[in-house]
Parts: structure tokens; sequence; C-alpha cells
């Protein structure tokens, strides 16, 4: 696994670039560990003061600094998306996987599922959420309500990938070979599925962080803890932009652009690491 | 146990018949009509089964495994009925007993995982290895029947080896159950043509030395010559015809059997010139294409 | 040896490969990799015969004919040597022609037959579809003439002119590679390649396709490389015949003299290790396994599994032989190169 991060990051120059801007947004967001300000003060610092040296990303018109704000936002909508990624991955696994090696009725009835799923609309579904939970809205209910609509995608891939699999010969060898199915699954199959799974982990982040962040702006979320939604929220409240408070808005916005477009290189350059023929052309180097 | 005259293998009157066509018109295709053969117990034999694509020697292949479920006939393997085989125990006591060898040999390993990683199941799971001393044991001891050694094999990846010693590495694992009977799919179609013989030798041995029968499936009838005991020639679903190996192939009676003959091309052709293809019983031209 | 006419001229050359080296290069992770898959190959094919070409997987075939009808793509790449066809009195090196004049060869004078014919014919299009696109504007008439031609044309392999109505899927696999041999032969080109063009079809559909072809053939006198690895294909069609080992050719004559005469160690294991029906002498397969072509033996690529090698096969790559006129040899041990050899 190291070795392949190491080759990828040597010689894929999307997967150096996502690294380093993923990785720069990970620093930054480690920042808010040693941020002098509690994140949710307010009128700690004089408002509205423009980048300077002493407040290099300015303050805003609550009277917190944008810099250290912002360490705790990009945490937090990071972590978010984090949670939302790995929780819908452990769905769409098992649903996926499941459904694809049992085939038949399980197959039919799961996949019926899978589509009804596809097909709500998401965005209306969480404002109602909102609108129901209202003071009892937090952030890990919300994550798993987001978690809990965003697997159907990735689940029919995975699927797909779990039938064709199923079909190939090894299989067959391994079933006459002794081995139960949840061993064949585990060990036979997993290894052709999880390339793909860190490719959708990616794409589900960058879905969730930017479902969050139009929830937030609109103020359908807890407006109280800091994310780059809540930032922009809060901005848009002061009328920021009019009142000449650009500061406020570019920073986070930037911020979250960088993060998303470290995401998204990182999943297409996994592109040439899943295709099979430039696997085997690798391994052919491992042994010489 | 089973009493003396049980049969290793009896196929009663199987038939596969699929179904195709839409909502509004259906029909059945069979592409296993009425087979029967029977493998005697205690006298190791190699039974060839002949045909073209289309003929269903596949599919009775896959009845004979357990993998696939005739819609008429019985399959019974030492007395007991395939396709009543329920449990995880009697589904491991088949395996144990009959296994397969695949067409292709690239296919038949995962190309993520070392070859020996299937030895050693087999060898955990059917030969009742425990310790890792033990599974490696009982591998090299396979592999040796076959001509190769653990030390050779261990930790490789298929992409690393020729066709001929991944077919040979897929009959050691084949081999660690100690079974009665292997069905094999054509078997050497996609191995080289100078392996093909080790092989096909291999298969004899099998019969001589440790006393496992085979069903060896395949369309070369040269080969079929020079290893089986007795050939069954499939057309189109139907056994055309059924008997001792030379017998047969030498002196083909069914019509079927002898275009098939008179279509093989030998080496020993050259320098005569080509026959024109007889026109007699020959299957029609006109017919879409064939399902396998 | 080819048909000769009343006047027995020397056989003209309609191709000649002159020490053809193509690689593939690829360069993964910073690990270079160059695989010589055609290594020096020197050959020619005169007009009215079909030169076979045998080996297994990996000894190059497949590559010495993409090098042969320039269908050159990275990684692979014409390191060495040169192909020149001889169409209509001109000298023409495939490698050197720009665009143009390559689309006025292609089809015209040199055709292909792949093995598994929906490579060619496109399937959701018609059947006279694809004549029209391959070979309507090298024959030039008006439509209903040139489809009449066409229908004229199908008679030779036996096919009705209802399959020009029919889908490729429509027809059974035996009709599909008469078609794409009617296609291939529709503009009567010089040279024809067919790669393995039986190779997917059952046995006995197979001779009556190989018969067709061999008829269509010598009715239009144009030449033919054929290659396959069934040496029982090439007993029955192939006037000459070479065999391919590792990317070199290791024996070369006329068919009937390599089958019947091998001097190669290689070519008598292929030719004696095949069972016969109606002989069960015991017979036996070649230890060891077709080499790596990225890291080829040393000297005689053949030497690993030989059961004649000595010193000087590890060392030096043996030069081609002439054992016999037209028999062609590289091997150390059986045709030791005291003869000089004989520029062809």
């Amino acid at each position: 696994m190291l070795t392949t991060a190491r080759d990828l990051f040597r010689y894929n120059r999307e997967f150096r670039v996502g690294t380093l801007l993923t990785g720069f947004i990970v620093a930054f967001a480690a920042l808010s560990l040693v941020s002098p300000y509690p994140p949710q003060d307010t009128f700690v610092v004089p408002p509205d003061v423009s980048p300077s040296l002493a407040h290099w990303f300015g303050t805003t018109s609550r009277g917190q600094d944008v810099f250290w704000q912002l360490t705790f936002a990009i945490r937090n909508t990071m972590l978010f998306g984090f949670a939302v990624a790995i929780l819908s991955r452990l769905i769409s696994i098992t649903i996926g996987m499941w459904s694809g090696y049992k085939g038949g009725f399980v197959d039919r009835v799961l996949m019926s599922i899978n589509d009804t799923f596809i097909v709500i609309p998401l965005f209306p579904l969480l404002v109602l959420f909102y609108f129901v939970m209202r003071d009892k809205m937090s952030w890990p209910l919300l994550a798993l309500a987001m978690a809990c609509l965003g697997w159907s995608y990735d689940a029919r891939l995975i699927r797909s990938v779990a039938m064709s699999l199923k079909s190939r010969e090894f299989t067959q060898q391994s079933v006459f070979s002794g081995m139960r199915t949840s061993e064949i699954v585990l060990q036979e199959h997993l290894p052709y599925v999880l390339p793909i799974v860190f490719y959708t982990t990616m794409n589900n982040m960058n879905w969730s962080i930017g479902l969050e962040v139009t929830l937030s702006v609109l103020g359908f979320t807890n407006i109280d803890t800091p994310t780059i939604g809540v930032m922009i929220y809060w901005a848009n409240q002061h009328t920021a932009m009019v009142a000449g408070i650009w500061w406020w808005i570019f920073f986070p916005v930037l911020f979250v652009v960088i993060l998303f477009i470290g995401l998204f290189l990182l999943a297409i350059s996994m592109n040439e690491y899943i295709d099979p023929r430039s696997r085997l052309a690798r391994m052919g180097r491992m042994s010489g | 146990m089973s009493a003396a005259g049980t049969p290793l293998l009896e196929v009663d009157r199987v038939r596969m018949t699929y179904v195709v066509g839409g909502l509004i018109r259906r029909r059945g295709v069979r592409a296993v009509d009425d087979v029967s053969l029977r493998l005697e117990a205690g006298n190791p034999e190699i039974l060839a089964i002949i045909g073209e694509s289309g003929s269903g020697k596949t599919t009775l292949a896959r009845m004979i495994l357990n993998l696939a479920t005739p819609t008429a006939g019985t399959i019974r393997f030492r007395g007991a009925d395939v396709t009543q085989i329920r449990s995880n125990r009697q589904r491991m006591a088949f395996m144990r007993e009959v296994q397969p060898i695949f067409q292709n040999p690239f296919e038949a390993f995962n190309p993520l995982k070392p070859i020996d990683h299937y030895l050693f199941f087999s060898a955990r799971r059917f030969a009742g290895a425990r310790a890792r001393i033990d599974f490696e044991a009982k591998a090299d001891k396979a592999l040796h029947q076959v001509g190769l050694s653990l030390a050779e094999v261990k930790g490789r990846y298929p992409h690393e080896l020729s066709g001929g010693q991944l077919q040979r590495i897929a009959i050691a694992r084949a081999l660690v159950s100690s079974p009665s009977l292997i069905v094999a799919d054509e078997p050497v179609s996609m191995v080289d043509a100078s392996l093909r013989m080790s092989i096909v030798n291999l298969f004899k041995a099998l019969r001589d030395e440790l006393g496992v029968s085979i069903v060896y499936i395949t369309h070369d009838l040269a080969t079929a010559y020079y290893i089986s005991d007795r050939v069954l020639i499939m057309q189109r679903g139907k056994a055309v015809e059924s008997g001792d190996a030379r017998g047969v192939l030498d002196n083909p009676q069914h019509p079927y059997s002898i275009l098939l003959k008179s279509a093989v091309l030998s080496p020993d052709d050259a320098g005569r010139p080509m026959s024109p293809a007889d026109s007699a019983g020959r299957p029609s031209a006109h017919s879409t294409s064939n399902t396998e | 040896m080819s048909p000769a006419g009343p006047f027995s001229a020397a056989p003209e050359r309609v191709l000649t490969v002159r020490d053809l080296r193509a690689y593939y290069r690829t360069k993964y992770f910073g690990i270079s990799r160059e695989v010589r898959a055609v290594d020096g190959i020197s050959l020619h094919v005169d007009r009215n015969e079909i030169y076979g070409l045998a080996g297994e997987s990996s000894c190059g075939k497949t590559t010495l004919i993409k090098t042969i009808v320039r269908a050159i793509r990275p990684p692979l790449d014409v390191v060495g040597g040169s192909v020149t066809f001889h169409f209509a009195g001109r000298d023409r090196d495939i490698h050197a022609l720009n665009d143009s004049e390559l689309e006025s060869i292609r089809w015209r004078h040199l055709s292909y037959i792949l093995q598994g014919s929906m490579n060619v014919l496109n399937p959701v299009r018609r059947v006279r579809q694809s004549f029209v696109d391959f070979a309507h504007r090298h024959i030039g008439k008006p439509m209903p003439e040139f489809l009449r031609h066409v229908e004229s044309h199908l008679a030779r392999v036996r096919l009705e002119p209802a399959a020009l109505d029919a889908y490729p899927h429509e027809l059974s696999g035996g009709m599909r590679q008469r078609v794409t041999i009617a296609l291939a032969t529709v503009c009567r080109p010089d040279f024809i390649v067919a790669d393995e063009p039986t190779t997917a079809l059952d046995v006995v559909v197979q001779k009556d396709v190989l018969g067709m072809l061999r008829e269509v053939q010598q009715e239009i006198r144009s030449s033919m490389i054929l290659v396959t690895h069934d040496i029982g294909v090439h007993a029955n069609i192939t006037d000459r015949l070479g065999i391919m080992y590792a990317g070199r050719l290791a024996e070369e004559g006329r068919t009937v003299d390599v089958i019947r005469d091998p001097r190669h160690p290689y070519t008598s294991h292929l030719v004696t290790s095949l069972p016969r029906i109606g002989d069960v002498t015991q017979r036996r397969g070649l230890e060891g396994a077709p080499p790596n072509l990225a890291v080829p033996p040393t000297g005689c690529r053949f030497h690993p599994r030989c059961p004649l090698a000595m010193a000087t096969c590890r060392a030096e790559p043996p030069p081609m032989v002439d054992v016999a006129p037209g028999h062609r040899v590289a091997c150390w041990v059986t045709a030791p190169p005291d003869k000089p050899v004989t520029v062809q």
C-alpha cells in the first residue's frame, strides 16, 4: 500500500497536486487546536478589520478573527464530509456486494430499494428533516441522515463489480478449494472493489460537503458551530458583500474550493491505479 | 458404505432446457437432451465427451459438478443424487471427491493473489491439514504429482507463469483432496502446442497411477483418441454415438461422427491437395448463431 | 511452390520484409521495459502463394502482422528494417507512405481477414453497408452495378444475396467469416493478411471456410500471409511455412518440406508432438515455457528448452542457413553455416 502511494506520488501529477492541496487543508485545519479564540465566542476582536498583519484574513462583523474561525470551519466541514462518506460507504459496500453476490430475489428487492433512494430528491428531504428536528438538530444527526441518503449510486457500482467477479472462473476455483462465501468475498473480491471504493469516497465527500454548505448557507443547520457554510450564512446575515467586508466570504470560499479540487484530483488520480491493465504491469515490475 | 457395484457416476437421461423468448412467445432450447452415461467405481477410466460449440458438453459438465440443475433426469454420484446436496457438510464431501479443471488457465486464478493460496485452502478444507507445515507439505505433495514443487511456485502470481504451468498447478490443486473424479472442460485448448502433451500425458498418469477417473471434454478428436478409454459424441444436446474410444474413432458409424472425423485437419495432410468438404450430413449452413 | 504459368518466369515478389525489428516500449512508474516482439525477421511472399506463419502465444506473430499492415500504435514502435510491397509495378515501403497513399492501398491492394469477424463487421449496420463502406470507393462503379458485383462475389463463398440484407448477429459464425472473406477479396487485392481466420469456428465449419479461402485466393491470384498456431491448418492450405519462435524465424520453407522434414528441433517437436487419430504412440511435451520477450535468452532463444543445445547456442544467435533449395533453418546444430547464406 505504502509503495503504491509512494509510486503514485512520484509519477502521477494529479495525485501529487491532490495530496499537496488536501494536505495543506488538513494542516490548516489542525491549527484549530491552537486557536487563541474559542470558536463560538463573538466580539473577541475589533470587528470589520480588513486583512492585515495582526489579522491575516481580517475580522468579521461579529468580532471574530477570520483566520482562526476558518480553521474551525474547514475542520468541521471536512470532518462532517468524512463522516458521511465513511458511513455511506459501509452501507453501499454491504448492500452492493450482498446484492451482487446473492442475485435472484435478494438482488431484486435490494435494487428496488436502491433505485427508490436514487430517485428521491435529497435536498427537500433534508430541509424537511431540519424543520422536523429543529432544536434537536445536531451535526452527528445530520451526518447520519445524509449517510442514509448517499449510498445508492455507489451501491449499484459495487454490485456490478461483484456480479462480474462472481462469474469469473477463479471464483469457481475458490469454491472448489473449499472457501466459504464470506472468505471469497473478503479475500478474493474485496481487492478489486476497494480502489473503486476509494474513488467513490472522495466523490462522496465532495457531494456531502457541497450539500452541507448549501444547507448551512440557507440556515438549515446548527448555525452555532462554525463550518464553511455557516460562515457564509453569517456573512450574508450581515450583508457582508454590500458592506464591503469581502474577506469574510472570500477566504471560506477559497479554502473550500481548494479542498474540493484536492479531493477531486485524488479521486481521478486513482483511475490509473484502478485500471487492471496498469495494475498488472506494475505487478510485473514488482517481480522483475 | 456404498454397495459394491454402485457406479461412481451415473447420469440418467438428463435434460437441460433453457427458456428463451419474451412474454408472448417462449420456446425451450434443449441444451442437453436425454443424455446418459456411467462410470464404474474401482475402475478408473477417461471418458471423453466430444462436441462442437452448442453441443451441450459444457452444460453437461456443469451439471455433473453440481453447478447447474438438470430440468429432467438424475445425476448420481456414488448412488446419491447430486441435486439433493443441501448442507455444507454434504457439499464439502462432494467437492472432496469431484473436482473441476477449467479451460482458461489465465482466468482460473485471481491475478491479484499468489497461486499457492488456493493450494493451501484446499489442503486446509479437504485434506484436514491444520498447521502451516501441514498444508505446505500437502501442497508440495500434490505439486510433485504434476511435476512441480512448492519451492518453484510459492508466492508467485499467475502472470509470472505460462499457461502450461498454470494448468498443471490447477490440476495439482484438484488433486489435494484425492478426488475420485475430475471433470476437465477443454483443459488444453488454451495451452500452447509445445506444452500441451505434457498436460495430456498427465491426465493419463492420473488415471494409471492415482486411480482417478476423468471426464475429459474436448472438441479435439486427436487428443481424445490418444488418451481416452471411451468416448461420447454430442451434437446439439443429443448423444449421437458412444463406446470404446479407438473403436468409435477408427470406425465412426453415425453420419455426424463421420463428418467430424473427416473435418479434422492433420499435419499429415501436408502435400495432399485439400479435399472438397463433403455435403452429405453437413449441418444446415443457414442456421442462426449457436448458443452454448 | 507457386503454380508457375506456361512461361516459367522467376516468381513475382509481392512482399519483402528485411530484418524487421518492432519493440513494445513501456515506462510505468519509472521502470522501462522493452519487449522485443519482432527481432530481426526477413521473409518474402510471391504472387499467388499462401505463406503460413506458425508459432505459439507470445512468439510475436501478431506483432509481425501489425507491422506489415502498419497498424502501429504506441507503445509499439518499428525500430529497424523495412516492409516493402510490390504493387502495380511499384515498390512501396509501407512505413514511408503518407496518409492518402495508405488510404489508396488499403483494401484495393492490401486487405485483411481478422480473427473474430465481428471486429470487421459493424454490428449496427447491415452487411451491404459494410461492403459499401469498405469497397465502393475502390471499385468506383455506380451503386446498383457495384451491388450486383458484390452479389456475384458472394456466390463464390456460397452465400445467398439475401445475406447482404442481414445484420452480422443474424448470421452464424461460419457465415460471418465467409462474409469477411468476401469483403477482403471483393477488390481483388494483391495481398491479403489473415490472422487466425478460422480459429473461433467449429471444426466442421473450419474446413469448409478454409477451402473457400483457398478457392477465392486461387481465383483472384492474390498472395496471402496466414497466421495460425494450428499446424494442421498450415498443412492443408499453405504453400510455404515459416515457424516463429520468440520474435525470430526458426525455420522456413515449402510447407510439405517443413512438416515432412523438419530441421529445427522446435519445428520437429511441434510436428511430432501432436497426436493423430489412428496412432497411439506416446507423445511428449516440451520442457520449459515460451520465453519472456522482455528478457529473452541470450544467443539462440530456444536453447533453454532444446535437447541439442551446445555452448555456441547460448552465446550467439544462429544465422539462417539454406539446407535445401527454398528451405532455410536457424540452428547451430542442425544447420551449421559452412554454406554461405543466399540473400533472398
